[in-house]
Parts: structure tokens; C-alpha cells; sequence
């Protein structure tokens, strides 16, 4: 069996206006192994969101795919019609989005919203699909989930509800779950049970999540390997250790010292100048060459692409210092 | 007195009154509700130190910073501002304390006025509190080198708020603060909206103003990494009382109250250390039906009858270290394990 579930390969996202067409995401490259959970960081308007609605085929127009593929199990996705997409949003990918309350329906109790989700896309009877919906909340953790199924959404805190719109992301079975900073509306202590959930998610059913954030910690917590994005493009991408602990793209490096430490007393952090990009305003080569403290020529000239990174397996970088043609 | 804090805090509490419409209540038959905000609280800092505030959402932190600022007034209890209550002062006096207080708030979009050009944002103050007679420049002048100060160009003074990013308004919101010359800031959440790198920016922005002008912070935080590198001491709310008051190095190596423990239990181990953690235990309940006694008994490992039936007080844990818990108070408390 195949190890890779999806892979996304040179993904273009464009929104046309009046006098020009935007590039949201500029030849994005990344691949999600069975079981695993890859992380998408990135600061606001990296692309992260639209990497997802991509995937799952929920862009709105007038954004548009405009070149590149996604494949899933083997199987093109980008080129669906709407129809089919349809069935393979819930059955083969799950979604959890950042803020509960908008994904669940205030006036329908847990019981009935589960169920429903529950038989579109299994053949169950609605005792089946009942006793499925108990099972589904138990594995995310709400306690007495029988006597629980029948309260409305407003009867749940903000831990509870995320807990519940992942048993409904999980009701179709799918294999892939993508999960738009699902604990940034939570406190720390309700984030960390929320990153255990997923965690478990993938141990217990071998599904694959894709987990996007902007927080370093949740991805040092959850992910297996981690894609960073900046200005639509993928910065790097590797194991997680390697690109925390020993980051190589100059952007990775900026951004982990940007982070106060708990353990260590810091006098100052590391500034990285400067702000991410407009769309409009991206620059010519590497999107990151205004604010980077290694930039040279070539810099600005041409575009860097992934490349891999010699001493580390598995890890590929989008920055020209890393390229061994040119320095040796 | 030589060592009198610049801002003492004393007992303070603030309801809301959070009940059903009277119509609806004399139907219903419902009793009134109030929600206890801020509940008795009480503390120091001295000039010239940044004093945390940390805790969950709903534990009272943007409540404790609207009343400091004078925004709203206490249910009970009093803010003493250089030796003097606000709410006791008149005339001149009344117009200088609100002058030397000033406050900095999460979302840098909304607290600046979207029709007005920055330089008019940031003169106001001047303005407000006829402090041109004390530049010794002009007006125009003046907010150049607050823009200078906070790291933008003096001609950014013709722009609107809407042609800066996020980072750069929450700079512009420093300077504004700055021009009515504050000796205290009260910070609330400064950088929760802004993206880890920006943060790192302003962060350090307020670290070298604090160290320039000597200004002392009240800074509010949900971060615990953030409070960490900023804060002299820390104060930690749960439901809006204060459980933990210690110097900042001190409650991370030595944390006391199980609800600080299993706040820095919960903080995700960005660097990956693999310092070892409990898994945390519930959810905040709802504060307008707080639990009986120590309001943490229910997620509390260490609880007994009595945290369940009496409220617990702040004691002297070490020397300058203080937490409201009666495992602590017993000697029952298992020891920490530090995380720093
Ligand atoms: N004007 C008000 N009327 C009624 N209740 C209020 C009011 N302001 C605050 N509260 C309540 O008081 C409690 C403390 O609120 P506060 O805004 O101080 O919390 P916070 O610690 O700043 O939270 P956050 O991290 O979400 O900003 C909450 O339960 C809140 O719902
Ligand atoms: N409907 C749209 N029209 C134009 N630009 C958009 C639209 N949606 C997103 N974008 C732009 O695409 C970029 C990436 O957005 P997004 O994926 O939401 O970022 P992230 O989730 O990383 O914060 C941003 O610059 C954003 O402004
Ligand atoms: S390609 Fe050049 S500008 Fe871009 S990150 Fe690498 S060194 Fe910096
Ligand atoms: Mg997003
Ligand atoms: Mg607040």
C-alpha cells in the first residue's frame, strides 16, 4: 500500500480583479502520509486556510485553481464535479474549523446533527446511527455522552462544542481530516485536550490529519511533520524535530526565535523587520529577501524552489543558501 | 513612605448584574443574578516593574484593567494610584492621575479612530490634557518623535490608521499612550492579535520604552510564555480571585496553587524539551454559578471537604510568594516539579 494519502503538487490559487489576478498560493508542494499528522504553520495570510479549502474543494469564487494537482488515494480531486466532491467531503475528508459554534446548527440538539451526518454517509437506521453517535463522543472525550446527546449546542462549553464538531467531522470515517486552527479559540488547558484527541485520532483509526495553525507550540505538541508557509509558498517542510529544534529556512529560523521562552530567560527575541507581504505587493524571487538577514543577489533575482537539504533526511527548503550546485 | 507602590490595589471587587429583564424575572419567577467579575483582589507594583496578569478567558484580567484605567468603578474595594484614590479626586488633580494612566488594548483596528490621520490620533492626548505648554518643541514636532520613538517615520503622521499593518497600528497605539506622558501603562492582551514575529517586534519595543522613560506595566496576558518574558511578577486569576502572586522566575520553578501547576502544565512545549505533564483535568465553570469554597475544587486533585466549604485566603508560601489553596496551607501539596 501506497504510504502517501494526499499529495498536493504545484498548487496555484488565483483571484482574479478588475486589473489584475492575484497569486494567493504560488506553487505549493506537500504530501500527507498515512496515519500522520502534518502541520501547516504560518502567519496570518500565508496561505494556510486556502491550502485547505483547496483541498476539500471549497475555494470561493472567484478563487480558482490554476494549475497543479491534488490527489488523494491515488485519485485526481481538483477536477471534480461539484456532485462528487460532495461525497468525498465527509466520507473521505473531515473538517474542523476554528470557531464550534459556527460549524453546528443552534436550533438542532447533538443527537440529531450527528445522526443525520452520520446516515448521509453510512447505511445505518437511526438506533444504528444513535448508538454510533454515543461511540463517537465517547472517543473525543465527553463524559456521559448518552445522557449528553439530546442538549443543544448552547448547553456545551467552547472545549465541549470543538469535541463535537470533531465527532462530526470523524462521523463519515474519512481518512483525512483537516482541522483549521481548531484550538485558537480555546484556552490553553481545553487546547492541549483538544491536541490529544487528534493525536489519538490518528493512533487509534490510522487516519491522517492535516493541522493548520499559527501556533508553534500546537505543532511542537501534535505534528509529525511540519509545512511552513509564507506568502503562499511552502518556506519548508520536514520532521517536525528537525525544523523546531534546527530550522534551516532563514524565515523558520526568525520564527522560532521570535517565541518567548518558558524554560530560558531571554533578553531580547529575535526580530525578524518588517511584515509578511501583501498579495499584491509580493516581491520578485524569494518572497522572503525584504525581511531575510542572508540575503544575496540571486535573492532577488530568481525564485528558490524545495530543494533537499544535504544533512538532514526529509527535509526540503525553499531558500538559495541551501543550494549545493551554486557554492560548490 | 519611600517604597509606596506606585499602584496598590486593595480588595477590589466588581459585579455585573447579569439578570433577566424584571418583566421576564416577576413572570419567571427568577431570582436577580450578579456575576462576580473581580473578587477581592489584591495587589502591589512598584514603580518602574511590569506586574502580569494571567488566567483563562473569563477570569476577570480585562475587568481588573477597566478599572484600574477607571473606565468602570469597583462593587468593593479601592485602587490607590500614587498614594491617591481616583475616584476621591477632583479638578486638576482628577485630570492628572487620568493623564499618567494610560492604556493599551488587544486590538489595535479597532482602537484607533479610522477617520482621522495618525498625526491627529496621536496629539490628541496633548491636547486633552493641555500639555503643550510643557513641550519644549512644537506640536507637529512632538509627534514626529513619537513616531520615531515607537519606530515609525515622522512622516507616517499623514497616513490613516487603515494604510498600516496590524504591528505598525499597535504602534501607533504605543505613541498615542506615550504622548500624555504616562509614568503607567496598563496593557491589555497588546499582542494576542498579532502574528509571532510582530509580537517579537513590539514586545521588545515596550521592554526598551519601559528602561528609556521608566514607565511601570500592568500587563495582561493569556500567554504564559509571553508573561514570562515580561513580567517582573505575576499574579494568576481563576474566576476572577487571585490564587498565586509570586515573582516571575519564582512561580515557574516553583509553582504552588494546582491550578497555576496545571497552567503550565497546559502550555504546548514549543522548544520540545519533553518536560513531562499531567493532562489537564475539565473546563472553567460557569462563573455566574461559581462551585462552593475554593472555586478550583472540582478540577482539583487535591481537594478535601473543607476546599469545598471554605474559600481559601492568600498565605505567604515562601518569602515574597503567596497562594490561596489549602493543600498548601496543610503541607499536603506534593512538590513541583519545575519546569524552568
Ligand atoms: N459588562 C459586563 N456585564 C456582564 N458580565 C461581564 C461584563 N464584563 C465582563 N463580564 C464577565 O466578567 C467575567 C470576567 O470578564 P473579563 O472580560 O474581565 O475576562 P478576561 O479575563 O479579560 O477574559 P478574556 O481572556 O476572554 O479577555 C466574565 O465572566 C465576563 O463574562
Ligand atoms: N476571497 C479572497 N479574495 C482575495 N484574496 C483572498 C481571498 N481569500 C483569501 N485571500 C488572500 O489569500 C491569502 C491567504 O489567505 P489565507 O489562506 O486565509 O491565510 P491564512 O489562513 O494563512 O491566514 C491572504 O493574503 C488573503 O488575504
Ligand atoms: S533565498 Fe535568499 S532571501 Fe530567500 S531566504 Fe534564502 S537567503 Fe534569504
Ligand atoms: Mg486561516
Ligand atoms: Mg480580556
Amino acid at each position: 500500500m501506497n504510504d502517501v494519502l494526499l499529495s498536493v503538487r504545484d498548487l496555484v490559487v488565483e483571484f482574479p480583479k478588475r486589473d489584475k489576478v492575484l497569486t494567493a498560493l504560488d506553487h505549493i508542494n506537500l504530501e500527507v502520509r498515512r496515519g500522520e499528522i502534518l502541520g501547516m504553520v504560518g502567519e496570518s495570510g500565508a496561505g494556510k486556510s486556502l491550502t485547505g479549502a483547496a483541498i476539500i474543494g471549497l475555494l470561493e469564487p472567484p478563487g480558482r485553481i490554476a494549475h497543479g494537482e491534488i490527489v488523494l488515494d491515488g485519485q485526481r480531486i481538483d477536477n471534480l464535479p461539484y456532485g462528487q466532491m460532495r461525497r468525498i467531503r465527509g466520507r473521505k475528508i473531515g473538517m474542523v474549523f476554528q470557531d464550534p459554534l459556527t460549524s453546528l446548527n443552534p436550533i438542532l440538539t447533538i443527537a440529531e446533527q450527528l445522526i443525520e451526518t452520520i446516515r448521509t454517509h453510512l447505511p445505518m437506521n437511526e438506533k444504528q446511527a444513535r448508538e454510533r453517535a454515543v461511540e463517537l463522543l465517547e472517543e473525543v472525550g465527553i463524559p456521559a455522552a448518552r445522557r449528553r446527546l439530546d442538549d443543544y449546542p448552547h448547553h456545551f462549553s467552547g472545549g465541549m462544542r470543538q469535541r463535537v464538531v470533531i465527532a462530526l467531522a470523524l462521523a463519515g470515517e474519512p481518512d483525512l481530516i483537516i482541522a483549521d486552527e481548531p484550538t485558537t479559540a480555546l484556552d490553553v488547558s481545553v487546547q492541549a485536550q483538544i491536541i490529544d484527541v487528534l493525536k489519538r485520532l490518528c493512533r487509534d483509526r490510522g487516519a491522517s490529519v492535516i493541522l493548520v495553525t499559527h501556533d508553534m507550540g500546537v505543532i511542537a505538541e501534535a505534528a509529525d511533520r511540519v509545512a511552513v508557509l509564507y506568502a503562499g509558498r511552502v518556506a519548508e517542510i520536514g520532521p517536525v524535530r528537525q525544523v523546531v529544534k534546527d530550522p534551516s529556512h532563514p524565515y523558520t529560523v526568525g520564527l522560532m526565535g521570535s517565541i518567548p521562552s518558558v524554560v530560558h530567560d531571554i533578553d531580547r527575541l529575535t526580530q525578524i523587520p518588517g511584515s509578511m507581504p501583501r498579495l499584491d505587493n509580493i516581491p520578485q524571487g524569494c518572497a522572503f529577501n525584504p525581511r531575510c538577514s542572508q540575503v544575496h543577489d540571486r535573492c532577488y533575482r530568481d525564485r528558490p524552489n524545495l530543494i533537499a537539504v544535504e544533512s538532514k533526511p526529509d527535509n526540503q527548503v525553499a531558500c538559495w543558501l541551501f543550494d549545493e550546485r551554486a557554492s560548490s | 513612605m519611600s517604597s509606596q507602590p506606585l499602584l496598590h490595589v486593595e480588595n477590589l471587587s466588581r459585579e455585573f448584574d447579569v439578570s433577566k429583564p424584571w418583566l421576564n424575572r416577576v413572570i419567571e419567577r427568577l431570582p436577580e443574578q450578579h456575576l462576580r467579575a473581580v473578587d477581592n483582589v489584591s495587589f502591589d507594583i512598584p514603580r518602574g516593574e511590569t506586574f502580569a496578569l494571567v488566567g483563562e478567558s473569563g477570569s476577570g484580567k480585562s475587568t481588573i484593567a477597566k478599572l484600574v484605567v477607571d473606565l468602570i468603578r469597583p462593587t468593593r474595594g479601592r485602587i490607590l494610584f500614587d498614594g491617591k484614590n481616583l475616584p476621591e479626586t477632583r479638578g486638576r488633580e482628577f485630570i492628572t492621575l487620568r493623564r499618567r494612566v494610560q492604556m493599551i488594548f488587544q486590538d489595535p483596528f479597532a482602537s484607533l479612530n479610522p477617520r482621522w490621520r495618525v498625526g491627529d490620533i496621536i496629539s490628541e492626548p496633548i491636547y486633552a490634557f493641555d500639555l503643550t505648554s510643557q513641550l519644549k518643541t512644537s506640536v507637529t514636532r512632538r509627534v514626529e518623535e513619537l513616531l520615531e520613538t515607537v519606530g515609525l517615520a515622522g512622516r507616517d503622521r499623514h497616513k490613516f490608521p487603515h494604510e498600516f499593518s496590524g504591528g505598525q497600528r499597535q504602534r501607533i497605539a504605543i505613541a498615542r499612550a506615550l504622548s500624555a506622558m504616562p509614568d503607567f501603562l496598563v496593557c491589555d492582551e497588546p499582542t494576542s492579535a498579532l502574528d509571532v514575529s510582530v509580537q517579537a517586534q513590539i514586545l521588545n519595543l515596550m521592554r526598551d520604552l519601559q528602561e528609556e522613560l521608566g514607565l511601570t506595566y500592568l500587563f495582561i496576558s493569556h500567554d504564559m510564555s509571553v508573561v514570562r518574558h515580561m513580567a517582573d511578577r505575576i499574579g494568576v486569576l481563576y474566576l476572577g480571585a487571585l490564587v498565586e502572586n509570586a515573582p516571575a522566575q519564582e512561580l515557574f520553578r516553583n509553582p504552588s496553587h494546582p491550578y497555576t501547576r496545571m497552567l503550565l502544565d497546559a502550555i504546548p512545549d514549543h522548544e520540545m524539551t519533553g518536560r513531562k505533564r499531567k493532562p489537564v483535568k475539565g473546563e472553567i465553570p460557569n462563573p455566574i454559578d461559581p462551585p462552593s469554597g475554593c472555586t478550583f475544587h472540582p478540577r482539583c486533585e487535591y481537594a478535601n471537604d473543607r476546599c469545598k466549604a471554605e474559600v481559601p485566603h492568600l498565605i505567604a508560601t515562601a518569602s515574597d510568594h503567596y497562594a490561596s489553596c489549602f493543600a498548601v496551607e496543610e503541607g499536603r501539596l506534593p512538590k513541583a516539579e519545575a519546569i524552568a
